[in-house]
């Protein structure tokens, strides 16, 4: 398997806190790879430097052989990495049609001139955005609610709906800042045979942030774990369980994890 | 199913065109005073600068306090065109490139603006449009070119119902075009979320471009139909309470709304004109009704909201539901 992401001595400092440091980790193409690690220690700073929305002080990030670091989050998005957000980040008052189409809408290609006028061009690109969306969200079972407000949709669907748009953008890598948050363990089992599903069905490689251990063990190929911004351990989920360094980034004391 | 689709948009067309003839034959009739002509000729115009203002502060969600600036840059260049450079060029031709410059020149200044928005947000681009508002202002005043402070005097008349109403429906068409594209989506989602809206591929940048430009450059079309109404400018027809003025129109109507523009320009403007008895009264009402507007229905009247019929028929539900 060849590496579809990389970071090289990746570090981030905010003021006198260093929020990553020195990270060197690569991502498989066609992996799910579980990034955990206790509260504050930097997973989802991580996401946000793989996604450009925070430039890394130093180091460097490889995309598919590609330096993307300092690049824009646009323009990284459209590269092929989609993310979701650890709270719920849609466009609320937006219609759950809109929400996906603005991320389909990355791929169409017509200029602001042909927005203006409406031009054959823009017609015939803004029918294929509804299309593709459509039949997008009617995969997801959330076709019936296209023209209702993203805001107005439950939790759950509210989780899907971001899935959805994420892949709507036609992504290779997709991020997953926490898909279990707010669930409960049945839920979170469902929520493994969804991604696992959404991950044959597109082609993806997926790195997931999660907490629910049960769900990360089961679904994941590959663990890395991050305290303090540091990478601690590395592997597969059999041997993270046993690591002693991860046991006692967590739990402080010798014993077994859950 | 193919009639009712082509009624649906051969209508609108055939409606527009009908307008545009009753508007230009209606004034010889003689059925409508000199009077009702500018409150007409008002109504467009107000309709232009809150529609426009409307992109930037509804759609986007941004808060522009310079759209009078934008406007003042039109007024003066295309009465400069037509007093100082062309005065006995024939109106047919020289009033449309009059106002075309006009939108042009304040469409230019737009992307200035737009670039600082890159970076700057909410009260802090608020205070940038309303230095640019400050700039544009005592430029004008200190160009002797342009008479100073004293303003523009002898401007011909040249601003029609026709023509009022020509450029509305113009500026009503080609924003409508634009909020129902991808640009306008992201300009939606810049509002709504722009950390997301970048992460989901929307390039902010040039969706604040396009929409700052087009703006402005309507309120330059709506400030050279200005000049040409009045037949005399000066910088302080081009103030902050101009703008305030175009921001009540925009919070009173709906933002992010094209019926919300023309209803809040069509009532603030009639409204203006008929609480004229009340004297300083009138003062009251207005500003009243904005404050229960605000405390029951704070997007305004149709806030967030527009009728079907506004939209292009590929956004409206039925056609959502057969296309599955």
């Amino acid at each position: 398997m060849s590496a579809l992401l990389e970071t090289r001595n990746l570090t981030r400092q905010f003021g006198g806190l260093r929020a990553i440091g020195d990270l060197s980790l690569s991502v498989n193409s066609g992996e799910i790879l579980g990034v955990i690690g206790p509260n504050g220690a930097g997973k989802t700073t991580f996401f946000n430097l793989l996604t450009g929305i925070y430039p890394p002080s130093s180091g460097d990030i490889l995309f598919k052989g590609n330096s993307i670091a300092g690049l824009l989050p646009s323009q990284i998005a459209r590269l092929g990495v989609a993310r979701t957000f650890q709270n719920i980040r849609l466009f609320r008052r937006l219609s759950v049609l809109e929400n996906t189409q603005i991320a389909y809408d990355s791929q169409l290609a017509y200029s602001p001139v042909d927005a203006l006028l409406r031009t054959p061009r823009a017609r015939v690109m803004e029918r294929e955005s509804i299309d593709a969306s459509m039949e997008l969200l009617e995969l997801f079972e959330l076709g019936s609610m296209a023209n209702e407000c993203a805001g107005d949709l439950s939790y759950g669907s509210q989780r899907r709906l971001e899935i959805v748009r994420a892949l709507a953008l036609k992504p290779t890598l997709l991020l997953l800042d926490e898909p279990a948050a707010g669930m409960n363990p049945s839920e979170a089992m469902q929520l493994l045979d969804f991604i696992r599903w959404v991950h044959a069905k597109f082609s993806l490689t997926i790195v997931l942030i999660e907490h629910h251990m049960q769900m990360v063990m089961a679904l994941c190929d590959r663990i890395e774990v991050i305290e303090f911004g540091i990478r601690i351990a590395g592997g597969k989920p059999e041997e993270i369980k046993t690591n002693a360094r991860v046991i006692e980034a967590y739990l402080g004391v010798e014993g077994e994890l859950p | 199913m193919k009639i009712p689709g082509a009624t649906s948009r051969i209508l609108p067309a055939v409606l527009l065109f009908v307008g545009l003839i009753v508007s230009a034959v209606l004034p010889a009739t003689g059925l409508v005073n000199d009077y009702l002509q500018f409150v007409l000729m008002s109504v467009a115009i107000n309709a232009i600068l809150c529609v426009s203002l409307n992109l930037v502060n509804g759609w986007m969600g941004e808060f522009s306090v310079g759209h009078a600036g934008f406007m003042a840059l039109g007024a003066y260049a295309s009465a400069i065109l037509t007093v100082k450079l062309f005065p006995g060029a024939p109106s047919f031709l020289l009033f449309p490139a009059a106002v075309l410059i006009g939108g042009t020149v304040a469409g230019l200044a737009g992307i200035p603006v737009g670039i600082l928005s890159f970076k700057t947000r909410g009260d802090y681009l608020a205070i940038i449009t309303l230095a640019f508002l400050m700039i544009v202002k005592s430029g004008i005043e200190n160009i002797p070119y342009t008479g100073g402070p004293r303003g523009m005097l002898g401007i011909p008349r040249l601003t029609t119902v026709a023509w009022a109403y020509f450029w509305c429906v113009v500026a009503f068409w080609v924003i409508r075009n634009l909020v129902y594209s991808k640009y306008g989506r992201g300009i939606c989602a810049i509002r709504e979320d722009e950390v997301a809206a970048e992460a989901m591929g929307v390039s902010t940048r040039s969706a604040k471009l396009v929409a700052f430009v087009t703006s402005s450059f309507f309120a330059g079309v709506a400030g050279a139909l200005f000049a040409h109404q009045l037949q005399f400018i000066n910088p302080s027809s081009f103030d902050i309470l101009k703008s305030t003025e175009i921001l009540v129109m925009v919070y009173l109507g709906g933002v992010a709304s094209l019926g919300g523009s023309l209803l809040g320009a069509g009532v603030v403007t009639i409204l203006t004109q008929c609480l004229q008895p009340l004297g300083t009264w009138r003062m009251v009402v207005l500003p009243a009704l904005l404050v229960l507007l605000m405390l029951f229905r704070p997007g305004g009247i149709m806030g967030y909201r527009d009728w079907n019929w506004l939209k292009p028929r590929i956004f409206t539900k039925p056609r959502l539901e057969k296309s599955k």
